[in-house]
C-alpha cells in the first residue's frame, strides 16, 4: 500500500516532469542507444527499419498516433501485453497479431518506447522506468 | 475546299470501322492501335515486351478477371465509396480504360470467370454474377451467394479463389496462425499437436461451383498443410490445381539460438505446389529449405534448423523460389501474343517481402516459370520488375507499387494488378 502511494507520488512528479519538458528536453543519448538495441531485437521484424511497418499487416511507428501520444498508458500496455483485436488504427486495419513483451524489464520498456517516440518523424517525451512500472502493477 | 471534303471524308470512314470493330470485338482494333507507354509504365521487361497502364488508383487491386470482351473485373480489398469491385473499359482502343464503374458491397481478394459467371469473394464468402454477352453484368446489385462462413480471424484472411471449368470451385481458407504455436508469434512457444486450425483453415476447399449457400459441411478440405495460399490456378492443359504457399515467418524472431537474421531472410522457401486431392505440404509441421532443398522440422515442433523430416504425408514443392517474397497470384499462360516459350507456363506475382529485415526486402515483381508436360522445368526468372520504383526497398512501405493480381488479356497481353496505388498494367509483345 505504502509502495503504491509512493509510485502514485513518483508517478504524478513524473508526469509534472515530463509534463513540462514535453519537446524541450533533449533525450539521452544512453538511453537512444539502449532502446534502439531493443528495437532490433524486438520490434524491427514486423514494424521494419524505418518505423513504417507493413501496409495492412503491421502497424506504423512512424507518425502513429498511439505512439506520440501524450498519454503514454497504452503504449506501455501494448508491450506488455501484445495486440490482437481487429481494431482501426488511424485509419487502417493490420492483420498481424504482436506479441507480449512482458519479459522486458521495465527500463528496457522505458528505453525502446523512448526510442520509437524519438526516431523517424517521431519527437515526444520520453518514458520512464516509473511510469512502466504503474502500468505494469495495474495489469496484474 | 476538296481537301477539306476528302479529310472529312477519310474521318466518317475511321470512325465507321472503328464504331464496327467496337461492335465486334474491340481487341482485334485495340491490338493494332496499342501503343506502351514511353516508360513502359515504369517497369523493366526482356527484350520485345512493352507495358502501359490501364488504369491508376482504382483502389486497393488484389485480383483481377478479363472477360473475352476485355472487359476488367478488379476485387478492391477496401470499398472505395462503399464499392468493392471495379468495372473498366476500353471504349476506343488505346488499351487505357476510360470507363470505370463499381459494385458490390464488400472488400475481398478473389475474382475469377468461369463460363458465363464473374466470382468474387470476400474474406468470408464467394458471390457470383452472371454475365452479359458484351461482358457487363445481368444484375450487379444482386449476386447469389455460392460459400458462405469461412473463417476470418484477421490473419491470412483472403480467400483467393479458381475455378476447373468442370463445376467445382477451390477456395483458399488461410491458416489464422504463422506457424501453429500455443502463442502466436511468441518466442519459444511451441506448436500446437495436433494443430487444430487445419480441420477449418490451412488449406484449399472444393465447392459445387453452382450450389448456392454452402459451407464447410458442403465443400471438401482438398489439400491440407498450406499455411496460407493467395495465388492460385486452375491449370487446363493437364487439368490440375497449383498453389502458391507464403512460407512461415520469424524464424529468427522466434528462434533466434537456432536462426540468425541472415538465414532468417533466406529461409523457408516460397513454394509452388501441385495439388491432388488429398495433398499435405506440411505446415505447421515441416517448412522447405531452399538452401537444403529438404523439408525441414519446424523449430516449434521439435526442430533444429537442420533436421529433415522423412514423413511421407508430406507433399515436395513443384518449384522452391527466395524466402518471404509473398506469392499473391499465379497465372498459367495460354495466349498466342507472347512468344512459344511462354505458352503453358506459369507467371507468379510477388507482392514483395518484409521478414527479411533488417536485410533489404525481395520481391515486388512478376516471375516467369517456364513448364514443360505440366511441370516446371526448375528454372525461373524475373519477367517484370520495377513495381516498386526505388533500387532496394528497405522498408515494405517504401514500395510504390506491389504487384498482387494476373489476368489474361483476350489478346494475349498479360494484366498485372497493384494492391498499392491501384494502378492496373498490361504488358504485351511487341517484338517480332
Amino acid at each position: 500500500m505504502k509502495t503504491a502511494r509512493g509510485l502514485l507520488i513518483l508517478g504524478v512528479l513524473n508526469f509534472a516532469v515530463n509534463g513540462f519538458s514535453q519537446t524541450a528536453k533533449p533525450i539521452n543519448k544512453l538511453v537512444m542507444d539502449n532502446g534502439k538495441a531493443v528495437y532490433i531485437s524486438r520490434c524491427l521484424t514486423c514494424h521494419q527499419v524505418d518505423g513504417g511497418g507493413v501496409p495492412r499487416l503491421n502497424a506504423p511507428l512512424d507518425g502513429a498516433s498511439a505512439v506520440i501520444a501524450a498519454d503514454k498508458a497504452k503504449l506501455i500496455r501494448i508491450v506488455l501485453k501484445g495486440y490482437s483485436e481487429r481494431v482501426e488504427i488511424d485509419g487502417e486495419y493490420y492483420s498481424n497479431n504482436m506479441a507480449p513483451q512482458a519479459d522486458l524489464n521495465n527500463q528496457q520498456i522505458a528505453d525502446v518506447l523512448t526510442y520509437i517516440r524519438n526516431s523517424w518523424s517521431n519527437k515526444a517525451s520520453a518514458v520512464t522506468v516509473a511510469e512502466v512500472k504503474a502500468i505494469r502493477a495495474k495489469l496484474k | 475546299m476538296r481537301k477539306s471534303i476528302s479529310l472529312s471524308l477519310l474521318a466518317l470512314c475511321l470512325s465507321i470501322s472503328q464504331l464496327f470493330a467496337l461492335w465486334g470485338d474491340s481487341t482485334k482494333l485495340a491490338n493494332k492501335a496499342i501503343l506502351p507507354d514511353a516508360d513502359n509504365a515504369g517497369l523493366k521487361l526482356p527484350a520485345g515486351f512493352g507495358a502501359l497502364k490501364v488504369a491508376d488508383s482504382v483502389g486497393r487491386a488484389r485480383h483481377i478477371a478479363i472477360t473475352e470482351k476485355g472487359t476488367i473485373y478488379v476485387k478492391l480489398s477496401r470499398l472505395v465509396n462503399g464499392k468493392g469491385i471495379v468495372v473498366l473499359r476500353d471504349n476506343d482502343g488505346d488499351g487505357r480504360a476510360e470507363e470505370k464503374g463499381a459494385f458490390g458491397d464488400f472488400g475481398g481478394t478473389g475474382i475469377a470467370i468461369s463460363g458465363k459467371w464473374l466470382y468474387a469473394s470476400s474474406d468470408e464468402e464467394v458471390f457470383r454474377y452472371m454475365l452479359k454477352p458484351d461482358g457487363s453484368l445481368v444484375n450487379p446489385m444482386s449476386p447469389q451467394k455460392i460459400v458462405t462462413g469461412l473463417i476470418n480471424r484477421r490473419q491470412h484472411e483472403s480467400k483467393s479463389i479458381a475455378l476447373d471449368g468442370m463445376g467445382n470451385i477451390y477456395v483458399n481458407i488461410g491458416a489464422y496462425s504463422n506457424s501453429c504455436q500455443e502463442k502466436d508469434r511468441q518466442k519459444g512457444s511451441k506448436g500446437m499437436m495436433p494443430c487444430p486450425i487445419l480441420d477449418s483453415a490451412g488449406g484449399i476447399w472444393k465447392f459445387d461451383a453452382e450450389k448456392t449457400n454452402q459451407s464447410y459441411g458442403d465443400g471438401k478440405r482438398y489439400a491440407t498443410g498450406l499455411r496460407n495460399v493467395v495465388g492460385l490456378d486452375w491449370n487446363k492443359q493437364h487439368k490440375q490445381l497449383f498453389v502458391m504457399q507464403h512460407g512461415r515467418d520469424q524464424l529468427h524472431d522466434l528462434f533466434p539460438d537456432l536462426y540468425d537474421q541472415k538465414t532468417n531472410a533466406e529461409k523457408p522457401a516460397e513454394t509452388m505446389y501441385a495439388i491432388k486431392e488429398g495433398s499435405n505440404a506440411g505446415w505447421p509441421y515441416v517448412y522447405y529449405d531452399p538452401e537444403l532443398k529438404q523439408k525441414i522440422v519446424a523449430p516449434e515442433y521439435g526442430g533444429d534448423g537442420k533436421k529433415v523430416s522423412t514423413d511421407p504425408a508430406f507433399q515436395d514443392p513443384a518449384i522452391a523460389f527466395p524466402a518471404h517474397m509473398a506469392p499473391n497470384a499465379l497465372l498459367f499462360y495460354t495466349g498466342n501474343q507472347f512468344p512459344a516459350r511462354y505458352k503453358n507456363g506459369a507467371f507468379v506475382a510477388f507482392h514483395g517481402s518484409w521478414n527479411r529485415a533488417p536485410l533489404p526486402q525481395e520481391g515486388y515483381y512478376v516471375a516467369f516459370v517456364p513448364f514443360e508436360n505440366g511441370k516446371p522445368t526448375g528454372q525461373w526468372e524475373v519477367f517484370a520488375n520495377g513495381f516498386a520504383g526505388v533500387e532496394v526497398v528497405t522498408g515494405t512501405r517504401g514500395a510504390q507499387h506491389r504487384p498482387c493480381g494476373l489476368a489474361q488479356g483476350p489478346d494475349g497481353s498479360l494484366y498485372v494488378s497493384d494492391d498499392s496505388k491501384g494502378t492496373i498494367y498490361r504488358i504485351m509483345y511487341n517484338g517480332k
